[in-house]
Formats: C-alpha cells, structure tokens, sequence
C-alpha cells in the first residue's frame, strides 16, 4: 500500500496513468523560481527548447544567457554569475553538461563553493533513438563524487517541479537530472518534498512480510512500484523508497529501510558503479553489511532503439527486477 | 586613467623589484612552484595594484572594487607578493607558500584567502567566470558600471578551447568593462609557444572576434598605463592588451629560459637572484 501521507497518485497502478517528461516539471519550476526571486537566472547551451529552459527564456528574456555551444565555458560563466550574488541554473543534455565540462564543475563551481546548479536533461538510456553518443549514464558518479555537491534526481515531473524550487532556495551547488520521454506521475502536486530526504512510496499489506526493499531514483523507479504491486500478489513482501536525493544521503532514512528487510535491490538508469546502488552500498557495508542487488546498466553503453526497449534490454523493466528478486536467496 | 609622473614610475620600479624579491623568497622556501611567469609579471602587478586598481586591501570584499581575475593560477606567488606589498596580509606570511595549511595555496583558493576573486590552476576558465561577473553586475545595474573586470592569462592558457567559447561571448555580449591582460612571454612548460602551439597572428585573432586589441611592452609602466586606460574606454566591445614580457625578468640566468617555467631557485640560485636584484644587475652598490 501507497504511504498516506504522501498523497501520491490514486491512479498510479492504472493503465490510463498520465505520463509527463521530467523535463517539463523543471521548465515550470525555473519559471515560478524567477518569478519569487530575481536572482535566479538561466544558462543553456544551444537546446534551450528540449531542455525547457524556454519557458523562462521567455519570460524574463534579460536573465537569460545564450551560450551557444560551450558546456566549458557555461559551467565557468555561471560560477561568475553566482559569486556576483546570482542563482544559475544552466542546461544541456546531460552528456554535455556534466559530461563535458565535468572539471570546470569541479574547480569553478565545486572548489569556489558557489551557488550554481548543473541542470542536466534527456539522462538515460530513455532518451533513445539518439543512441549510446547521447545517453549519459555516468552522470550521477560524475558528479556525486565532487565535494560541496548535491544530486537530485526526481522521478517524475511532479518532483522535477518541487526540486527545482528547493534548489532555488538551497544554497551550495546542485546536480539535477532530467530525462526526456513522458513518463508516469506517480506524485502529486500535494506530495511533500525535501532536499536530503527519502521516502517511502510503497510498503506490502498488511499480513505480507516485508522482505525485499527497492531503493530507486528516477522515472525508472515505477518499474520497482509495478514490482512491488505484482509481488505483493504472489504473497513476496516488497517495499519502494524513492531515493530522489542521492547526495547527501538520507542515511538515518535508508539504515531503516535496510534493517527492515531481507534484502535490499537497487535500481537506476545509470551505470550500476558509482551511481545510486554504489551509494547504498558503500554507505551500508560500513554500519550494517547485508545482501544488495544492484540493477541498472552493467559496465556498457547504450544504443538505439525505444524507451520501452531499452529499459528492458538493460534489464531495469519490471520483468527484470522480479527475475532478480525471486533469483535472492 | 591618471598619467604616471616620473615619481610613479621610479615607486613602482622599486616596488617591483621589492615583488621580485618576494617570489625568489617564496619560491625558495616553497621548495616548488613557478619561477619565470611570476618575475616576468611583477611589473604589471606593481602597476595594478599601486596605480590602477580601485581597491580597498583592508575591506577586500569591498562592493565598489575592480575586480582581479587570475586564470592562469600558476602564476600565484607574484599575486601572492602584490597583494602582501600592497597592505591584504603580512609580508611574513609569503614565505608559507604551499606549506601545510597555508592561506598561499599552491595555486589560489577563493576561500581560503580574502582578495581571491576566485580559485584557480586548470587554465582557461577565468574569462569565462569574469564574464559571468560582469554580466550579474549589468543585470543588477541595467547597464555596465565602471568596475572593471582584469583578467590575466598566460599565452599558453591561449591553448585552451574554452578560452575561445569565452572570447566568442564577450564580443557577443559587448562587455566593455572586461579587460584582458596576456602575459605574452612565449614560453610554456614543454617549450616555446611557437614550438607547443603556434598563436600567431594573435592580434588578428581577437580582433577578429569583436575585441579592441592592444600590444605592449609589458615591462614599460607608462606604455602599459596608457594601454589600460585606451582598454577602459572602449565603446561597446571588451579589451585585450597583449603584454609582451621577459619570463624570469630580473634575474639573468632566468630570463628567456623555458625551463624556469614550472621549478623553483634552489638556494645557490636563489641567493644569486637576489643579489642581483638588490643591486639592479650589479649597477648599484649593496646596501
């Protein structure tokens, strides 16, 4: 059953589920960012449209910064604009930015600890037709390793929304990861949201043991919810925490979360080093060593093809992660 | 900009040789670090900072002032001894440079040292953060002030491809208060420029990308006076002044010499150096 008082969709199980971009929830969320506070301004690197920064290029054409194409120099600019007193959100496609300019992200941004934030969109392998060239997914490690960073990945376009407004107001460098397909809402836009804080989506009824924990990040984490629902049925106990920030981590929320269960499975649109299961791992191996499953994409790049194909090649669908679970002794 | 007197010049030839004998100092109790960018640039650093900046070293954080904007970070301990001259810390403290726990990072650190627009070492960034600056400022105005924005690059730096993504902006956002200083001394640590990475025609090259471009001999303080203040008043575009220096000026054996890019004096070499400087190549009696 769904957490109450998180106020998620009703409609999350139904075939008929409205399925939005993350993308879009961001686009709306830079706009009413500017509209409450003058020093948010925006950067992108010739995608201004498929990022959704056009939204607020739009409206407040005079706080926004065309860079062309120069991810090196965006990222540089934006450590400027923020010593200045200036809240930079810059975008690109995430293999660009942080693929690209991961240094000046790590010496202007990271090093001066200013307040800049790394918008990075069409993330994954969702992104799709485009191929491996344009699917980052080394993102997450890129960027949570760097020290003063914090890494936000919302899992749907709800979240997106709230993020970038928490982002607005937090101060310190930021990471947000957008992927491009619609995909499913699965929050409201009464769901609270946090920075720092998990939360858990999905428990088994009442009478089914809790056995297996799915932590998951992203659009990629309704795969783990089909999961959990399915299992339920077959009398598993599966329970969902939606790990939307991966740095800092929630690590009261996640010791928890791992001791209630047997086993805990990963899942994310990443590489399965350095990203969100690598997190989990790292952090319980030290203070309660248990059994992880870490799905996600195994040390390969992508390629062509859809979404829907895609996740399920690289074995994030929900048919994958229940073969990985029944496969936990 | 106020013409220099021939009192100016005769203070800042002293404070520049007073400068070089902090980097030989620094340098040699570091035990690392760059000797021939820095020497090369005391001259400049005496002018800026006892000539033409706006600054306030007891307030550093002072909203009126210019702003400096060291991309080429290597080049520290003549910033380093500028600003210790010029009243921002004790000229006792040079001689941590690069010592554990030292506010003389091996290369700058924003917020470790007051003064520090912003850390740098991996070159070819801070156009790019001072056009951010400059920009944040014109927003909040409406229109560019008259703070100014002086960014120092080292020729080599020039390599780098995001040097160009930045020199591109600038021109497009017309930012006239963006004023870049080259350290034109032809060297880089694998050799001469010509040799690494050809520049030439440098001038061609900026110009070419909507900036008002000046050269000079960077060792001249009334030619480079004059080129700043020519830079400050441009209309509607940013300035470059290519500032044509002697790497390791002041010291014989250093001078012109590539390999005192990115090592320091040991101490014979050191002692040699500053006698040199004390007496102005043996033309005055040591003291």
């Amino acid at each position: 059953m769904f957490t109450p008082s998180l106020k998620l969709n009703p409609n999350l199980f139904a075939d008929t589920i409205e399925r939005v971009p993350t993308r879009f929830g961001f686009g709306d969320g830079l706009v009413l960012a500017g509209k409450k506070n003058t020093r948010v301004v925006a950067l992108c690197a010739d995608l201004t449209a498929s990022t959704k920064m056009d939204g607020f290029a739009k409206a407040f054409p005079e706080r926004f910064i065309q860079m062309g194409i120069g991810e090196q120099s965006m990222a540089s600019v934006a450590s400027g604009l923020a010593a200045a007193g200036k809240i930079p959100f810059f975008a690109s496609y995430a293999m660009f930015s942080p693929g690209r300019n991961w240094e000046q992200i790590r010496t202007t941004i990271c090093y001066n600890n200013v307040n800049a934030k790394v918008v990075g969109a069409h993330a994954g392998v969702s992104v799709g037709p485009d191929g491996g060239t344009h699917q980052a997914i080394e993102d997450i490690a890129l960027m949570r390793v760097i020290p003063h960073m914090t890494v936000v990945v919302p899992c749907d376009a709800h979240e997106a929304h709230r993020a970038t407004l928490a982002l607005a107001e937090y101060n310190g460098p930021a990471y947000l990861r957008l992927t491009r397909e619609p995909t499913p809402l699965m929050t409201t836009s009464d769901t609270p949201f946090a920075i720092g804080k998990a939360q858990i989506f999905f428990e088994p009824k009442r009478g089914v043991k809790k056995t297996i924990g799915i932590i998951g990040a992203g659009p990629v984490l309704y795969e783990a919810l089909l999961t959990a629902k399915d299992l339920e049925g077959e009398g598993i106990g599966v329970s969902v925490m939606n790990l939307a920030t991966i740095k800092p981590l929630d690590e009261e929320a996640v010791l928890s979360f791992a001791k209630a269960h047997k086993a805990l499975v990963t899942v994310e649109e990443h590489q399965i080093a350095g990203g969100l299961g690598s997190t989990i791992a790292e952090y319980l191996s030290s203070v309660y060593p248990m059994h992880i499953v870490r799905i996600g994409v195994r040390d390969a790049f992508g390629q062509s093809g859809t979404q829907k194909e895609l996740i399920a090649h690289y074995g994030m669908d929900k048919e994958s992660i229940k073969r990985e679970i029944r496969n936990v002794k | 900009m106020k013409p220099l007197t021939d009192d100016n010049v005769r203070d800042l030839t002293e404070r520049a040789r007073a400068i070089r004998e902090s980097i030989i100092d620094m340098l040699l109790s570091a035990g690392s670090g760059h000797t021939a960018g820095p020497l090369g640039m005391a001259d400049i650093f005496a002018l800026m900072y006892f000539h033409v900046l706006r600054h306030k070293p007891k307030d550093p954080l002072w909203s009126a002032r210019d702003r400096v904007i060291l991309s080429n970070g290597h080049i520290c301990p003549v910033l380093y001894a500028t600003m210790a001259h010029a009243g921002y810390f004790p000229v006792q403290e040079l001689t941590t440079l690069r010592a554990f726990g030292s506010r003389l990072q091996g290369h700058p650190h924003r917020e470790w040292l007051p003064g520090i627009e912003t850390s740098s070492g991996p070159l070819g960034s801070g156009l790019s953060q001072a056009i951010g600056m400059a920009l944040a400022e014109r927003m909040d105005r409406g229109r560019a002030s008259d703070t100014y924005f002086y960014v120092f690059m080292g020729d080599g730096e020039l390599d780098a491809g995001q040097v160009w993504e930045a020199v591109m902006l600038a021109g497009k956002e017309r930012l006239a208060n963006i004023l870049v200083i080259i350290d034109r001394n032809n060297i880089q640590i694998d050799g001469y420029t010509w040799d690494v990475m050809p520049l030439e025609p440098l001038y061609e090259k900026w110009e070419s990308f909507n900036w008002q471009v000046q050269e000079v001999d960077g060792h001249n303080f009334e030619a480079m006076n004059d080129a700043i203040g020519k830079a400050q008043s441009a209309y509607g575009m940013p300035s470059v002044i290519i500032a044509h220096t002697i790497p390791g000026k002041g010291v014989d054996g250093f001078e012109k010499d590539y390999t005192w890019h990115g090592k320091p004096p040991n101490k014979e070499e050191a002692t040699r150096a500053l006698e040199e400087l004390r007496t102005l190549g043996g033309k005055i009696a040591e003291d």
